[in-house]
């Protein structure tokens, strides 16, 4: 039998529950009833792995996916891509979706009274490289209103969606902006337990990643689960 | 040692980022393995369809490998199966795969575990994945599955359990999921 190695579980406090009130929807669809500890077996330690036939070009510039440009406040959003060991994740696909600069997604559900921009669809697609880094550019999204609360708005986010090496390595989260005022106000945010893994979701202004009288950089790191310790007997 | 980055969840509006070419499909022609589909549908706490889900599966081949390289059983690997696949729900809470039907592959120690499908479920209203398994009613195999054993009430195992039919497009396994309440689908902690 193969040595299998096994993956960490969930950091205590950094993970969300399924159930949290602030967060209204979760009420009728977080399971209730105690999750099961699931042994990881070969089907947990596998998963889908990508190659750059998945990508297509453009998928890394959401600006310039159409005619025009899209109008906003053009960034580039760059990081890496490591486990909790500190160690590059190379070749994993990360997929990207996000409102324009209005606020306003290209969706048939949004109907947020903002204007849509012909030239902004809001979708990419990356792939880290060999040392885990991945990075594109975009427009800086807007926050937008929801119907959680009276006077409930998102704050300006960009959702990514990553596999990593494993089923059970699987992440979609949510990127944020330093300094943004409904950040201590934000229901989804607020269910991470633990401050400080909060603030992990909150992207931080790089420099050195800029690009002089272009675009702005912020700077996103992302820590996927690392392998546990001992491996067992496979 | 760097810290986990949260989980946050899809909301509703992830049809075109995480859009998939032919995601229900997970065959061609050239597939090795038994036709199956498998399909369902998604429910909440009141019963209601919940019509923004997200399920995505993965699954071994008809030999029972898994196409990636920390599965190095001596079984053939399927050039024409990938085994992952992705369905967003419908407005009436409903997904659907076509695929074939997995072998078995190995468990912790020695057990081997039963044919199953892993199901990740995301939805606006789930700030994580839920994790589940499709184990199909028919299988002989089901009684010696070593996850399956771990659940000690035999109706909330029956949740994992998708009910065969035999129509005129083939075998469907039919396994719905409920998040919430009386028949709450079994989730794992993954």
């Amino acid at each position: 039998m193969q040595e299998l190695p096994e993956y960490r579980r969930e950091e205590p406090g950094a993970q969300p529950p399924a159930l949290h009130p602030p967060y209204a929807s979760t009420l009728k669809r977080a399971p209730l009833q105690a999750t099961m500890r699931l042994p990881h077996s070969l089907s947990e330690i596998t998963g889908p792995l990508w190659d750059s036939s998945h990508l297509r070009p453009g998928d890394d510039d959401l600006t310039r996916q159409h005619q025009g440009e899209a109008l906003g406040e053009r960034i580039i959003v760059a990081g890496r891509v490591l486990d909790e060991d500190g160690r590059a994740v190379p070749s994993s696909l990360i997929e990207i979706w996000q409102a324009n600069a209005c606020g306003r997604y290209r969706h048939d559900v949004d109907q947020h009274d903002a204007p849509l921009d012909p030239n902004f669809t809001g979708r990419g697609r990356v792939m880290t490289d060999e040392e885990g880094r991945y990075r594109f550019v975009t427009i800086k999204p807007a926050p937008y209103p929801w119907r959680n609360h009276p006077n409930a708005w998102r704050p300006a986010h960009i959702h990514l969606s990553l596999f990593g090496p494993a089923f059970a390595t699987r992440l979609v989260t949510q990127m944020y902006f330093p300094d943004d005022p409904l950040i201590p106000l934000d229901p989804i945010l607020g269910g991470v337990p633990d401050p400080a893994a909060r603030l992990r979701l909150v992207s931080s202004l790089d420099l050195e990643a800029s690009v002089p009288e272009w675009a702005l950089a912020y700077r996103f790191d992302i820590v996927l689960r690392g392998h546990a310790a001992t491996p067992m007997e496979g | 040692m760097p810290g986990q980055t949260p989980f946050q969840t899809i909301g509703p509006f992830f049809h075109d980022g995480l859009g998939w070419e032919g995601g229900e499909d997970l065959v061609r022609p050239e597939t090795r393995g038994e036709r199956i589909a498998i399909r369902g549908q998604v429910l909440d706490g009141d019963g209601k369809p919940v019509p923004d889900a997200l399920i995505e599966i993965w699954q071994a081949n008809a030999e029972g490998r898994y196409n990636h390289p920390e599965d190095r059983q001596e079984k053939p690997l399927d050039p024409a199966f990938m085994g992952f696949g992705r369905s967003a729900t419908r407005q009436d809470g409903s997904f659907r795969f076509a695929t074939i039907r997995p072998g078995r592959v190995p468990g912790r120690g020695n057990a081997l575990q039963a044919p199953h499908v892993n199901l990740g479920l995301f939805s606006r209203g789930l700030l994580r994945r839920l994790v589940t398994r499709i184990y199909f009613e028919d299988c002989p195999e089901n009684s010696e599955d070593p996850v399956l054993a771990l659940i000690p009430h035999p109706a909330r195992r029956a949740t994992l359990l998708a009910r065969r039919s035999d129509g005129a497009d083939g075998v469907v396994y039919r396994f719905d999921i409920r998040l919430q309440g009386e028949g709450e689908t079994v989730f794992f902690d993954c």
